[in-house]
C-alpha cells in the first residue's frame, strides 16, 4: 500500500508528517478555544439570571 | 396574498445574532466537507500520483505545499476585507473574524514555509533562500504575529480592530507580493505559478486533479476554523460585557 518514495522518502515523510500534526494541533486549539468560551459564557449567562 | 420575500443582505449577517445562526449550521457542513476533500486530495496525491521525471517523489509535497501557500495569502487577503468593512462600516462581526482568520493564516504560512524548505533541500540543495518569494513569504509570518499580538496587547476591542486594520492594510502588500514575486522579480530559485489558465501549461492531469481537490479542501478548512474562530470571539465578546455589568451593579 505504501508508496516507494525511493531516496526522498525521508523527505516527503517529514512534509506530510510535520503539516498534519500542525493542522491537527490547530483545529485542536481552534476546537479547545471554542468549547471553552461556551462553557464560560454559560455560567457567566446563568449567573447572571439568577440575579 | 403575500408578495415574494426580500432578499437577505449580506450585511444582516454583521448581526451577531444571525451570524451564530447561519454558523450552527453551516459550521458542521462545511468542516465533514473540509475533512472529506482534503482527506481525498492527500490521499490521492501522496499514494496515487506517479513520480516526476526530475524531481523524483518530492513532488507529492506540492498537495501540501501550494495549498497552504494559497490559503497563507488568501487568509490575509480575506482579513483585508473584514479590516476595510469594520473601518468603513464599523460592524463587530467583521473585525472578530479578522482576529479570527489570522491564527489559521499564520499556521498555514508555517506549513508552507516548512514544506518549501523540506522540498527545496534536496531539489535546490538549501533549506533557504533569500529569493524574493521566500522573504515576502517570511515577512508575511511575522505581519501575522504582530496582528495577533497587536490584538492581544490592546484592552479596548474597538482601539484593538482599529489598529489591527491598518496593520492588516500595510502587511497587504506582502501578502500580494507573495503571489508576484516571482513575476516582478526572476532572479529567485522559486519557480512561477505551478498552475495557470495559460494553453500549454506545466502541470499533468495527473497532479492538477487531486492538487485542486487539495486546494478546496484547505480552503474549506479555512472557512471551518473561521467559522468556529469567529463564533469564539462573538462569545468571548458577550462575556466581557457581562462581566463588566455584573461588575458595575456590584
Amino acid at each position: 500500500m505504501m508508496p516507494d518514495l525511493g531516496r526522498y522518502a525521508v523527505e516527503v515523510m517529514a512534509a506530510y508528517i510535520g503539516s498534519l500534526v500542525m493542522l491537527a494541533g490547530l483545529v485542536g486549539w481552534v476546537w479547545w478555544r471554542t468549547l471553552r468560551t461556551r462553557r464560560a459564557l454559560e455560567e457567566i449567562e446563568a449567573r447572571a439570571r439568577r440575579r | 396574498m403575500t408578495s415574494p420575500a426580500k432578499p437577505a443582505s449580506l450585511w444582516e449577517y454583521a448581526n451577531p445574532v444571525r451570524f451564530m445562526r447561519l454558523s450552527d449550521w453551516l459550521l458542521p457542513v462545511t468542516a465533514v466537507a473540509a475533512a472529506v476533500l482534503t482527506g481525498i486530495g492527500l490521499v490521492w496525491g501522496f499514494f496515487f500520483t506517479p513520480d516526476d521525471f526530475r524531481q523524483g517523489s518530492t513532488v507529492k509535497i506540492v498537495f501540501l505545499h501550494v495549498p497552504a501557500a494559497l490559503m497563507a495569502i488568501n487568509a490575509w487577503i480575506m482579513m483585508l476585507v473584514a479590516s476595510l468593512i469594520w473601518l468603513i462600516r464599523r460592524h463587530h462581526v467583521s473585525a472578530l473574524a479578522a482576529k479570527a482568520a489570522a491564527p489559521v493564516g499564520a499556521v498555514m504560512t508555517v506549513i508552507a514555509l516548512y514544506t518549501g524548505a523540506v522540498w527545496g533541500q534536496p531539489i535546490w540543495g538549501t533549506w533557504w533562500v533569500w529569493d524574493p518569494r521566500l522573504t515576502s513569504f517570511l515577512i508575511l509570518f511575522l505581519f501575522y504575529l504582530g496582528y495577533i499580538a497587536l490584538w492581544s496587547a490592546i484592552e479596548d476591542a474597538d482601539t484593538a480592530a482599529d489598529l489591527t486594520a491598518v496593520l492588516c492594510l500595510v502587511g497587504s502588500v506582502f501578502a500580494l507580493l507573495s503571489r508576484y514575486a516571482a513575476f516582478f522579480w526572476t532572479q529567485g530559485l522559486h519557480q512561477g505559478a505551478s498552475l495557470s489558465l495559460q494553453p500549454g501549461t506545466r502541470m499533468d492531469w495527473a497532479y492538477k486533479a487531486p492538487l485542486y481537490i487539495a486546494m478546496v479542501g484547505f480552503g474549506l478548512i479555512f472557512v471551518a476554523l473561521l467559522l468556529a474562530g469567529t463564533r469564539a470571539e462573538i462569545r468571548a465578546r458577550r462575556m466581557k460585557a457581562l462581566v463588566a455589568r455584573e461588575r458595575m451593579q456590584g
